[in-house]
């Protein structure tokens, strides 16, 4: 029983992260139509950003003290992240309005080459450490009703609190903001938003801006927990189910679709995996998604795909 | 001037409903054939079919077999790779397990077994649409990545679970040569382009495009979109897979399952993409671009660098290529979105008029 809960939380905690990067394809898909598989991509540059700044702000500016580093260098990877999406509103989406989801999907795949291979260029190639003082230690749970009690990690748990208070925040922006009502409506209908004055452009650059935050916050937190190197990009590869799950329009469908892959991810890699040789998350993480998709074709909290003709 | 059409006139139904029913066209086709199977063997060196024509050659067919799941029936895939591995797979295991078994009957079973994988998963296409669809692929691409590397069975119980294939021969003819490997690939090209090309102008082709227009409205005036979307896969995971089969025996030789991984997807959806969606002629020109293009760039940029007197790394150069590569996508997509097989049509229309516009 401990040892079903322990791994139920450390699918739980798993999820949020998955959510995290899930949370940066919904952000675009909502605003723009646009599937943006360059997440991945961007959440290796943000985070290559952030370890190499954390690493040139002591030396150069000789500003000692983690925090204080950390949090300059957090800023100046968020600037990176807007001067990115900045370029991309300017030099890619304009030209592409009107196109088809499957043009807009192979931009979106020319700029994760392009990114990773900018990335790499300006920020080196080799593998980086991110230090955010996350402590590293396990802690035991419930050690009076179980016995052994229930053995979490603390990173993730860390993780998992910053990740939910990232949702809490967009959810805010987004209800609350005159912004975030503005990109509602143009989630809603690019057309009509247009025409009561709302600036199409510079919603999408704030659009991709929040994603690029969002990728930078998932980039410190995976970097920090795998190290920042160029295997970071196959995080998105592991999020995408999460997103078909919840559905590619609906912010809590990631977040709950994140918690479903997580857990059950876990649980069959320790329940089912030792039959058939183990290693089968991902690919599990991708059938659980489309035996959901049968029942409900456009994710658990997308909207209804209405067919007209 | 020589691109006019008028002038032929048709006096057969046949006449009228054969595959290409220009003249130019059927003369144009003869004249590559003639220059892909007697010009290029006479002048092309060793380095060229290892390195740029085999890729092609074989790139061009899998092109061609997504191009009818993704252009004609408009059904995103981005699990060719997996297509392609399981096509590899089992005709090492048709080839390997079973003694004497001939080489071009083993990559069509492999192409058999890459097809009915192709229908499994496939399956879901009936009730998942659009990007949806295209990301649930993916659970195909991981699905093989991992069976190939996990279940001993598929690579014969090789200890380092890469595989290896020799002594090829067809007919009694050994294909040890890059000249004989590139007659062998062109020859199935050649066949398998033309019957794919005959069988998307004809009714099952049609249906086809009438799924990937409007599937709702294609239901409507009687097609079975199960049946067409099946089909669809089916034709086109055949295709790849064959193409899979011909990539492992005859290009690398030995292979292990990153052979195929999803990133061989994605070149294969640019191919598709690049080229023109719903065209064959598309697929060879998208492959060719896909292909020929880091070549090139690997050859061109650290003598640009030179030029300028900037030493580059391996490293530096292998990340310019990545960025170039990306950048002249999203240029590609934005000029021309159709692809080059627009391209080609816009030219076709010029010559029909030239050098007399009015």
């Amino acid at each position: 029983m401990a040892f079903f809960l322990e791994t139920l939380l450390g699918g739980l905690m798993a999820g949020m992260l998955y959510s995290l990067v899930a949370l940066g394809f919904v952000l675009i898909f909502k605003a723009s139509g646009v599937f943006n598989f360059a997440q991945g991509a961007m959440v290796l540059f943000a985070a290559l950003a952030m370890a190499r700044f954390s690493e040139w702000v002591p030396l150069y500016l000789g500003i000692e003290g983690l925090f204080a580093a950390n949090a300059i260098a957090f800023v100046g990877a968020g600037m990176v992240m807007f001067c990115v999406a900045w370029v991309i509103e300017r030099f890619v989406l304009r030209h592409l309005v009107n196109q088809e989801g499957t043009t807009l999907l192979m931009a979106t795949l020319g700029i994760t080459y392009f990114m990773e291979g900018l990335g790499q260029t300006i920020f080196g190639s080799s593998i980086y450490k991110i230090d955010i003082g996350m402590p590293k230690d396990p802690v035991m749970l419930f050690e009076s009703t179980f016995e052994g009690g229930i053995m979490i990690n603390k990173e993730d748990f860390y993780a998992a609190i910053i990740a939910a208070a990232l949702v809490a925040l967009l959810s805010v922006f987004f209800q609350k903001t005159a912004t975030g009502r503005a990109l509602r409506a143009v989630a809603d209908d690019h057309q009509a938003a247009q025409s009561i004055g709302i600036p199409l452009n510079r919603i999408w650059v704030i659009v991709w801006c929040v994603a690029g935050v969002v990728a930078l916050v998932a980039g410190m937190i995976w970097g920090s927990k795998l190290g920042v190197q160029f295997s970071l990009t196959t995080v998105a590869l592991r999020a995408l189910p999460v997103v078909i799950l919840g559905g590619l329009t609906s912010v809590p469908g990631a977040i709950v679709g994140g918690l479903i892959i997580g857990v059950g991810e876990k649980l069959s890699e320790v329940f089912l995996g030792p039959f058939v040789g183990g290693g089968i998350e991902i690919w599990f993480a991708y059938v659980l998604a489309l035996g959901f998709l049968l029942v409900r074709p456009q994710g658990l909290f997308g909207e209804k795909i209405i067919d007209r003709v | 001037m020589f691109y006019r059409e008028n002038g032929q006139f048709k006096t057969t139904y046949r006449a009228d409903q054969q595959i290409f029913p220009i003249a130019q066209d059927r003369l144009a086709l003869l004249i590559m054939l003639a220059i892909a199977f007697v010009a290029v063997p006479m002048v092309a060196s060793d380095y060229m079919f290892r390195a740029i024509l085999i890729p092609f050659l074989i790139f061009s067919l899998a092109a061609v077999g997504v191009n009818i799941l993704v252009g004609y029936c408009g059904q995103i895939s981005l699990g060719s790779g997996a297509f392609m591995a399981v096509g590899a797979y089992a005709a090492y295991n048709f080839f390997v397990r079973i003694e004497g078994m001939p080489l071009l009957i083993a990559l069509v079973l492999g192409g058999v077994c890459a097809m009915l994988f192709g229908i499994l998963f496939g399956l879901p296409s009936l009730r998942v649409k659009g990007l949806y669809l295209a990301v649930a692929t993916l659970a195909a691409q991981f699905f093989a990545d991992w069976m190939f590397l996990r279940i001993q069975w598929f690579t014969n119980y090789s200890p380092s679970g890469s595989v290896s294939v020799s002594n090829l021969q067809v007919f009694g003819f050994s294909l040890e040569s890059p000249l004989a490997k590139y007659m062998f690939c062109l020859a199935l090209l050649a066949v398998i382009a033309l019957l794919a090309k005959n069988l998307v102008r004809g009714a099952v082709g049609r249906e086809w495009m009438a799924i990937r227009d409007m599937d709702v409205a294609a239901a409507v005036i009687g097609i079975r979109p199960m049946y067409a979307k099946l089909s669809a896969f089916a034709v086109s995971s055949f295709i790849v897979g064959i193409a899979g089969a011909l990539w492992a025996f005859i290009y690398l030789g030995a292979w292990e399952p990153a052979a195929f991984s999803v990133d061989q997807s994605f070149r294969l959806l640019f191919m598709v993409i690049i080229g023109g969606m719903g065209s064959i002629m598309g697929s060879f020109f998208g492959a060719a671009f896909i292909v020929v293009l880091p070549i090139f760039l690997n050859q061109f940029l650290p003598m640009l660098a030179s030029l300028f007197g900037i030493e580059m790394s391996t490293a530096g150069i292998s990340h310019a290529e990545l960025m170039i590569f990306g950048g002249l996508i999203v240029w590609f997509l934005i000029v021309e979105p159709h692809g080059l097989a627009k391209l080609w049509s816009i030219a076709k229309q010029k010559l029909r008029l030239w050098p007399f516009p009015h």
